[in-house]
């Protein structure tokens, strides 16, 4: 048994803007060390809402009331004297949107080292820096131009870009929220084979809504419905054995590739 | 009338506004380029020139005490309403302020924006008075400091507005705090601000009736910040009223010196706003 880095007890998500919306309803999980969760889910079920809970993003915005907990390596992240920032430095979150900063590839890369002073000197942080694009299969494609603005690369190297900026500050588990669906299919193919090795060394936790993309990636799946959790298990069983009616039928609906099939003809 | 015809009309209504204005601009440009570059080419010193003693009356010297008025004026309030109108949109656009707060502020600045800047230079005015002081070049910088502020503030709101959110998020993923996650949306949104800053300076330097109570006007080169001085518009209008027909014609050469200044601030602005989009998210290739 792998030990647990991530557990959330009992966490719900409420928008309290201008109509009471729960999205998420007292969600237990436990995410194991250097395992791939997927989260999947139809559009709306309160995915990247659970997400960004594990990373208190929801704080940086008004109307949203959180309940519950969630324990990062055994520590309560909500119920905490440590600043959010501390909390969020350990939990890395890439977002949907490919977002570079507005400053070079190298600047993007060391911002976070730079924020937490986690290097010694500049031969440290060129360091890290090169170290860090390498695990993302990017150094190569930029290494002649490092210092040029980030914004000016492609949407899919932006996003490879994010993940070694969060990989940078070396966090213990990584939030990846539909990280591929911004992009086009050649670069969310790279996007794709990155986290795949990533998924190697690190704990991910991967929201998707491509049920494709958590076969080839994930160890564990959970399928998230209406903001409650209905089924979590291991990657096979959930696909080949599902045990609940409404996975049963989530699963056996139409594909990606069936989609891909009935836009042809 | 049938819907090609209305497209048609309205097209040709379109373009002609858009050349209608652009003839006025080209006539008035042209105008002060033709005359006041005529004047100046026959006697470029006029500018760098400080004026004689009775420059008013006899046109002896020229007008570097309203070109160093100007800077002087313009320069030191320019500053002072950046710092103040950055910070304010930074506090607006953060999570310090409440929405509601927000769009109450941001409706004072538009009525702010909005208001004649005489009345800016009625305003200062009032307060030299009260406290018994006399005009000067102090109280020229506070009005036209508090006349650029709207504008410069609206700019950088709007342009903090419209840096993406996804930066926000990005860094604070990161684990940064709010004060450095605000730095950064700045940098995502400095093309903006730069633009709004040189634009504050441009209209603050084009502008006469806020100096004209609060500067007071001088004939001599700038004295101290405690003394009064004349900035190049308010020069303008006294060459332009004067009965001496030379320095009536050095007003279309101190019109020329104003309309560069202007028009290059706006390019400026331009150049320096495009080198910033590089590295702005969106922004255009290396």
């Amino acid at each position: 048994m792998t030990d647990t880095v991530l557990e959330t007890e009992n966490l719900a998500v409420t928008y309290t803007g201008d109509r009471r919306v729960e999205a998420v309803k007292g969600v237990d999980l436990a995410f194991p060390e250097n395992r791939l969760t997927a989260i999947i889910g139809p559009s709306g079920c309160g995915k990247s809402t659970y997400l960004k809970a594990l990373d208190r993003l929801h704080d940086i915005q008004p109307n949203v009331e959180i309940t519950g907990e969630v324990y990062l390596r055994g520590e309560p992240v909500y119920d905490t004297d440590e600043p959010a920032p501390e909390i969020r430095k350990q939990v890395g979150y890439v977002p949907q949107e490919p977002t570079a900063l507005p400053l070079s590839i190298y600047e993007n890369v060391a911002y976070g080292l730079r924020i937490h002073g986690l290097f010694d000197s500049k031969d440290d942080l060129d360091e890290l820096v090169e170290r860090h694009l390498r695990k993302v299969n990017l150094f190569e494609e930029v290494s002649d131009r490092l210092d040029a603005p980030a914004a000016g690369l492609s949407t899919g190297q932006i996003q490879r870009l994010c993940l070694a900026r969060s990989l940078a500050v070396e966090p213990d588990v990584l939030l990846c929220d539909e990280v591929t669906s911004a992009l086009d299919p050649i670069s969310a193919e790279n996007v794709e084979e990155t986290l795949a090795e990533l998924a190697e060394e690190y704990t991910i936790v991967m929201v998707t809504h491509s049920m494709d993309q958590a076969k080839r990636l994930a160890d564990e799946v959970v399928f998230l419905y209406l903001g409650e959790v209905v089924e979590t298990n291991d990657v096979r069983s959930f696909f080949e054995d599902p045990q609940h009616e409404r996975t049963k039928r989530f699963v056996s609906g139409p594909t990606d590739d069936e989609y891909a099939v009935s836009d042809a003809t | 009338m049938n819907r090609y015809t209305r497209e048609r009309v309205a097209g040709v209504a379109v373009r002609a506004a858009t050349v209608l204005v652009l003839a006025v601009m080209a006539i008035v440009i042209g105008v002060t380029l033709a005359r006041g570059g005529r004047v100046l080419l026959a006697n470029p010193a006029i500018v760098v020139t400080p004026p004689g003693s009775r420059y008013m009356l006899e046109a002896n010297g020229g007008f570097l005490h309203a070109v160093l008025g100007s800077l002087f004026i313009v320069g030191p309030a320019t500053v002072v309403s950046m710092v103040l109108a950055v910070s304010t949109a930074a506090y607006l656009q953060s999570d310090y302020s409440s929405e509601r707060f927000s769009d109450v502020t941001n409706m004072f600045l538009n009525v702010l924006w909005g208001t004649p800047p005489i009345v800016y230079g009625v305003f200062v005015l009032t307060v030299v008075i009260a406290l018994g002081a006399r005009t000067s070049m102090f109280y020229g910088i506070v009005a036209i400091a508090i006349f650029q502020y709207p504008i410069m503030t609206r700019y950088t709101d709007e342009a903090l507005r419209s840096a993406p959110d996804t930066v926000r998020e990005a860094t604070y993923g990161l684990g940064a705090t709010r004060f450095e996650s605000a730095v950064m949306t700045a940098r995502a949104a400095l093309p903006g601000i730069v633009a709004g800053v040189i634009m504050g300076f441009a209209r603050g330097v084009g502008d006469a009736a806020t100096v004209l109570f609060t500067a007071g006007r001088s004939t001599r080169m700038p004295g101290g910040l405690f003394e009064p001085a004349t900035t190049l518009p308010v020069l303008v209008f006294d060459q332009a009223t004067s009965f001496n027909a030379e320095v009536r014609s050095h007003a279309y050469a101190a019109s020329f010196v104003l309309i560069v200044v202007v028009l290059g601030l706006i390019l400026a602005s331009k150049l320096l706003a495009g080198r910033y989009a590089r590295f702005a998210p969106g922004g255009r290739n290396s």
